[in-house]
């Protein structure tokens, strides 16, 4: 490519943009800084945007013609695209942003999908090394794009249920191994010199088909809990794709980008499966729920149920409070009503801190986000290793839908199949109050053994209708005392 | 293969691995209480896919092209406004218990929704 002022000014354009990504990224590393490294890195995005229209001077003879069309798709697209993402972005709930993070690993799956396969049908890619590239950026790209548009479906509860089948693991393989035949034969077909069969474009098509379809089987079977693994790891493919495509066109801001992004998303891929004892390989290709339904586990004694208003006074009168949100919050948005009630309880003198296990929510860091929408301020929040040991020098535990991630039996059961997952140790605190919708086994199908211990209570309920009368109860006293 | 294709080539391997080595120091040192928006921030980062999308549309040269270059840039934007936005709004709710007494300055929008 020859150097002239337009392709300097979009190389330059393209260096500022990485450079800020990184350094705005670099500023997310503690609250404070959080928000100025967002807007860092806006701008760098701005930047690059507004100089990849300077492309204009420099496109293919083969496109001139088309130049005008072009324009006026690429800023419509973008107008649509951006201004209608924006204001989606502005207003969703903050309880929805795991299926909102999905929706834009799959946007941008998607549009390094689209790229991808625009250098596949206008032929632009040579050799063997840029062929495979592009073609693995595509497979990666459209994986993750109809893969996330099921991991949003069955966030946003469009699909209820796991989708098994046996036999199930052989037919994602065979889809797979199909779609990897037609990328080696796309790559090889013509080099041989023997008969493509079907014209090429056929073959690229079938290439994509069967890679979105793979896509799609291969995150049908993975439950809710799951999701948080999930996230990431089409985070970091959709991060890979990007940079594989910016190899294809030569972009590095592209590469530099999506590989950054690659690396985060493993390794926040890494740290959920970590924070489950189980391996990415176990949670993607293992029917967990189906498993586990083999240990019930005996367990002996009855779930013994409170009033919400006894919990919640005794809950005032305690020295000191910890309490471990998980998924029913979120699917309660209880997370106003819990702030209203720690603050009564914060004025009657009672310490409270919040627990966060890594995998609580359907995404990584989903409690801390409801939490600091409700406006705690995050120095209450603790992450599971800094409090764990608090527990039992702690009056109560106040449990609000969580279930696995405080079931005693992966500390002491080696036939539980969450043995060996690091828990809040919730079950070591004076007195245990669980907030639950009703009797029943949490995600893994495991009966959870703290829900019969002697120290344990639960409170059975909405969480945010149960929160609500905790609050009238402990505010009744007040009143009563005055 | 050309000489200057092959070093290209390392070339962007070298890149690769240094940006993901980058990313994964720099995405080590999050702590857990922002994964959220470190998440719809990377996904933000991953929005430049958009420029990609802008020079592959500019050069398609016919109307199979001109689709599927469309749908890209119009993905691309969702993506790159869409995790601008959220992440905008998560990070701006994370407060410590000092500075929630203090006025949130220059943010009109933020005083009035504490008004009501």
């Amino acid at each position: 490519m020859v150097i002239t002022f337009s392709t300097l000014t979009i190389g330059l354009a393209n260096l500022l943009a990485a450079f800020l990504f990184l350094f705005g990224l670099k500023r997310m590393s503690s609250p404070v800084t959080a928000p100025s490294g967002i807007r860092i890195a806006g701008v760098g995005m701005i930047a690059a945007v507004l100089a990849s229209f300077l492309y204009v001077f420099s496109v293919d003879a083969s496109a001139q013609s088309h130049l005008l069309v072009n324009v006026a798709l690429a800023l419509v697209a973008m107008a649509v695209g951006g201004v209608g993402a924006w204001f989606v972005g502005r207003k969703v709930a903050m309880t929805a942003m795991p299926q909102m993070v999905a929706i834009y690993n799959g946007m941008g799956g998607g549009a390094a999908g689209g790229i991808a396969a625009i250098e596949l049908f206008g032929s632009r890619t040579h050799g063997v090394a840029q062929l495979a590239v592009t073609l693995l950026g595509g497979l990666i790209g459209a994986v993750s794009m109809s893969g996330s548009v099921i991991a949003w479906a069955k966030l946003d509860g469009v699909l209820k249920k796991p989708l098994r089948f046996k036999g199930q693991q052989i037919a994602n393989g065979l889809v797979f191994l199909a779609g990897i035949a037609v990328g080696g034969w796309i790559i090889l077909g013509p080099m041989s010199g023997a008969a493509m069969i079907l014209p090429m474009p056929t073959w690229i098509t079938l290439f994509f088909g069967l890679t979105l379809l793979f896509g799609i089987m291969m995150t049908l079977p993975i439950g809710g809990a799951d999701m948080p693994v999930v996230i990431s790891i089409y985070n970091a493919f959709t991060g890979l794709a990007v940079g594989l495509d910016g190899f294809v066109l030569q972009n590095p801001a592209l590469m530099i980008a999506g590989m950054v992004v690659g690396a985060a998303g493993l390794l926040l891929t890494l740290l959920m499966a970590k924070a489950m004892n189980r391996s990415v390989t176990n949670v993607i290709f293992t029917n967990f729920g189906a498993t586990a339904k083999a240990h019930h586990g005996a367990v002996k004694g009855t779930e013994r149920p409170v009033e919400a208003s006894d919990a919640g006074i005794k809950m005032r009168y305690a020295a000191s409070v910890i309490i471990v949100p998980g998924y029913g919050l979120a699917a309660a948005q209880g997370q106003q009503k819990l702030y209203e009630f720690v603050k009564l309880l914060l004025a009657a003198g009672v310490k409270v801190r919040f627990a966060i296990h890594p995998v609580a929510g359907r995404m990584p860091g989903q409690m801390d986000v409801l939490l600091a929408e409700a406006g705690v301020p995050y120095d209450m929040i603790f992450q599971l290793d800094d409090i764990n040991a608090d527990f039992a020098t702690t009056d109560v535990a106040l449990v609000i839908g969580a279930n696995d991630v405080v079931n005693p039996a992966a500390r002491t059961d080696k036939s539980s199949p969450i043995f060996g997952m690091p828990i809040l140790n919730a079950d070591k605190a004076k007195q245990v109050y669980v907030i639950k919708r009703g009797q029943g086994k949490g995600y893994s199908g495991v009966v959870n053994g703290l829900f019969y211990e002697p120290n344990c209570n639960m409170v059975y309920g909405d969480a945010q209708a149960v929160l609500i009368k905790m609050i009238e109860a402990v505010r009744g006293l007040g009143a009563a005392a005055a | 293969m050309h000489f200057d294709i092959a070093m290209g080539g390392l070339i962007a391997l070298y890149v690769f691995m240094l940006a993901g080595f980058a990313g994964w120091v720099i995405i080590g040192n999050v702590p857990a209480i922002l994964h959220t928006p470190l998440m719809s921030g990377s996904n933000f980062v991953h929005g430049i896919v958009v420029v990609g999308g802008v020079f592959a549309l500019l050069n398609a040269n016919n109307a199979l092209e001109q689709a599927i270059g469309f749908f890209t840039v119009l993905l691309g934007a969702g993506n790159a406004a869409g995790g601008y936005a959220v992440t905008d709004r998560m990070l701006a709710m994370f407060k410590t218990s000092g500075s929630r007494a203090k006025p949130h300055h220059g943010h009109g929008k933020v005083h009035h929704l504490k008004k009501s």
